[in-house]
């Protein structure tokens, strides 16, 4: 039994790739992810790759906003010291309006940065995990458990006729914390 | 490099064919509608004949705008260097190739209503301007310089003139480049856009302001402009966006598919907003400045026989786009868009119904066989012309250079 952790297919070409996905996919083979220097159209689907729950971030983000900012106009110019302002009452709810709606867009802003960076370990200080550097420069990568998939050297073949130009066994999930 | 290589067999010659119930539909609905305009206009109470010609206003602008916005799509479009909206431009195209018409139309309802007075008469009256008159209006007599009958009419004619040459030779170029191929069209039409573009947006406020705000004289608002644009632009998506689907659903346009309708749904969502952000920007300001001179025009919609439908329109043109769009998945389901789109074509029809309507009918408001007749016979107007057209050109521009990268649009 090898150390192998992942076993990486790395194409030249996008084409070639989604070529790959389809042979190991054939072949019943699961793939961990793919990695890509570039948006790839349809890969998602291709590898049934889950909705990204973000918007719940931003959601919950932007609730959060609007009671923050709501209820801080209405505790400062309606709450502890009512003030009238031309006439108007101590609660003037179309004021209230660009406010509260500023707040919110920056709390959602914000945060659905903050949760993209979190998810990500892209916060300053987190060492990036990255499976193979070239992924972000002219590499296409597919990663597939070599835990899970135990047939090695039909995954190898599978890659290298779909193009692979290389293919790698790392004993170590992110190349990048070496 | 292209990531897809699908083979398509899409027929882009492929014409719509105009008749069938369509055209017995929109054949019918324009009979009912000059049906009921003459009985309003030939009735001899002066209050109908008030009420038909601000429902003509109404749908005469609205039927103008939406077809304006077609052109506007389409210029948009090319300065952009959009792809994804490739597939689909033979409809705003239509649009805009009706929009000469619909320039007369308005030209016509617009120059009658006001020689009659059944239009505009809070400006145009004999003695407004004449400090010797009974009659005699300081507010009216000091906007004359801008608000005076010559130069509104010459206003009127330069805008849409312009926005018709426009419209008609961007639509026509597109036509032409069916037959003759090449970039030479596309190029033309560029520049042209851009020129448009710019025309389009500094005039497109005053020609509301002449048009609409006029008719309550004594009142202005510098955010009218952006506001009607507002409108315009929603209903114009909407209107391009129903008509896809409806070809669509008739077996028409198979290479437009749900991602250009999730991108036509987001155009709706998000302009909805900027409705009413507009909207509320000048609701806003008059409410919490509180002049009396500003404050007479929501004075006047806060009538009891103007409240209800002055929040509904609220409603259907905030709120429902804001909870029916705001989902993903919403935006790709034809049948979906179908309602939130005729929801919308509803809701900006009672959004110009509450901003003519308290300038022309005041109190005598009404909601019967002359409103609902004028809005079916000029929607009836609208789809036959814009059907004839779109029959005679092929479905798709199969010569534009970013129609490849329509068909693999994906969102």
């Amino acid at each position: 039994m090898s150390n192998t952790k992942y076993i990486l297919g790395s194409f030249a070409d996008p084409d070639e790739m989604m070529h790959g996905i389809e042979k190991l996919q054939e072949n019943n083979i699961s793939i961990y992810d793919c990695y890509t220097p570039m948006p790839i159209h349809g890969i998602e689907a291709k590898l049934g790759v889950k909705p990204s729950r973000l918007p719940i971030a931003a959601f919950i983000a932007g609730a959060t906003g609007t009671i923050l900012g709501f209820s801080l106009l209405f505790y400062t110019t309606a709450y502890d010291w009512p003030m009238n302002v031309g006439g108007k009452p101590s609660l003037p709810l179309p004021n209230f309006v660009p406010v509260t709606f500023e707040v919110t867009i920056l709390l959602c802003a914000l945060g659905m940065v903050a949760t993209f960076f979190y998810r990500n370990h892209l916060f300053p200080g987190r060492a990036p995990r990255v499976m193979d550097l070239r992924a972000s420069d002219d590499r296409f990568i597919i990663a597939i458990d070599a835990k899970e998939n135990t047939d090695h050297s039909l995954i190898d073949g599978l890659l290298k006729d779909a193009g692979a130009v290389e293919v790698k066994y790392n004993e170590r999930k992110y190349v990048s914390y070496e | 490099m292209g990531t897809h290589n699908h083979h398509h067999d899409y027929n882009f010659s492929e014409q719509f064919q105009f008749g069938g119930v369509a055209k017995i539909l929109s054949i019918v609905a324009v009979v009912i509608g000059i049906a009921s305009i003459a009985w309003g206009l030939l009735s001899h109470d002066h209050i109908i004949h008030e009420r038909t010609y601000a429902n003509l206003l109404l749908m005469g602008y609205y039927f103008t705008c939406v077809c304006a916005a077609g052109a506007f799509f389409v210029a948009l479009q090319l300065v952009t260097q959009s792809g994804w909206s490739a597939g689909l431009l033979r409809i705003p195209q239509a649009m805009a190739s009706v929009l000469p018409i619909a320039s007369i139309i308005l030209l016509i309802i617009v120059g009658l209503g006001l020689y009659t007075h059944n239009l505009y008469h809070h400006w145009h009256a004999d003695g407004l301007t004449d400090p010797t008159s009974p009659n005699y209006d300081a507010l009216v007599a000091g906007k004359a310089a801008f608000l005076n009958v010559p130069g509104f009419l010459i206003r009127q004619v330069l805008f849409m003139g312009s926005y018709s040459i426009f419209a008609f030779i961007l639509a026509k170029l597109s036509y032409n480049e069916d037959l003759s191929g090449g970039l030479n069209g596309y190029k033309k039409s560029f520049k042209l856009s851009a020129l448009f573009l710019v025309i389009f947006g500094f005039t497109t406020p005053i020609w509301s302001f002449d048009t609409i705000m006029s008719l309550e004289a004594h009142w202005f608002s510098t955010m009218f402009g952006w506001y009607n644009f507002a409108a315009m632009w929603v209903s114009g998506i909407s209107a391009i966006t129903l008509i896809l689907i409806l070809l669509k659903k008739a077996g028409y346009m198979s290479w437009v598919n749900e991602n250009h309708l999730h991108d036509l749904g987001k155009l709706m969502f998000g302009f909805s907003i900027f409705w009413t952000y507009v909207w509320f920007a000048q609701f806003m300001l008059i409410w919490y400045s509180n002049i009396p001179e500003e404050t007479v025009y929501f004075y006047k919609r806060w009538e009891p026989e103007y409240k209800p439908w002055f929040w509904l329109s609220i409603v259907i043109n905030f709120v429902a786009p804001l909870l029916l769009l705001v989902d993903r998945d919403a935006k790709r389901k034809e049948t979906f868009m179908m309602c939130v789109a005729i929801l919308l074509l509803l809701g900006h029809w009672l959004d110009y119904y509450i901003m003519i309507m308290p300038g022309t009918v005041e109190s005598h408001r009404g909601f019967g066989i002359i409103e609902i007749g004028t809005a079916i016979g000029f929607t009836g107007l609208f789809t036959f012309l814009v059907l004839s057209k779109l029959s005679k050109h092929a479905l798709a521009p199969k010569h534009h250079p970013f129609l490849d990268e329509s068909l693999h649009h994906q969102i």
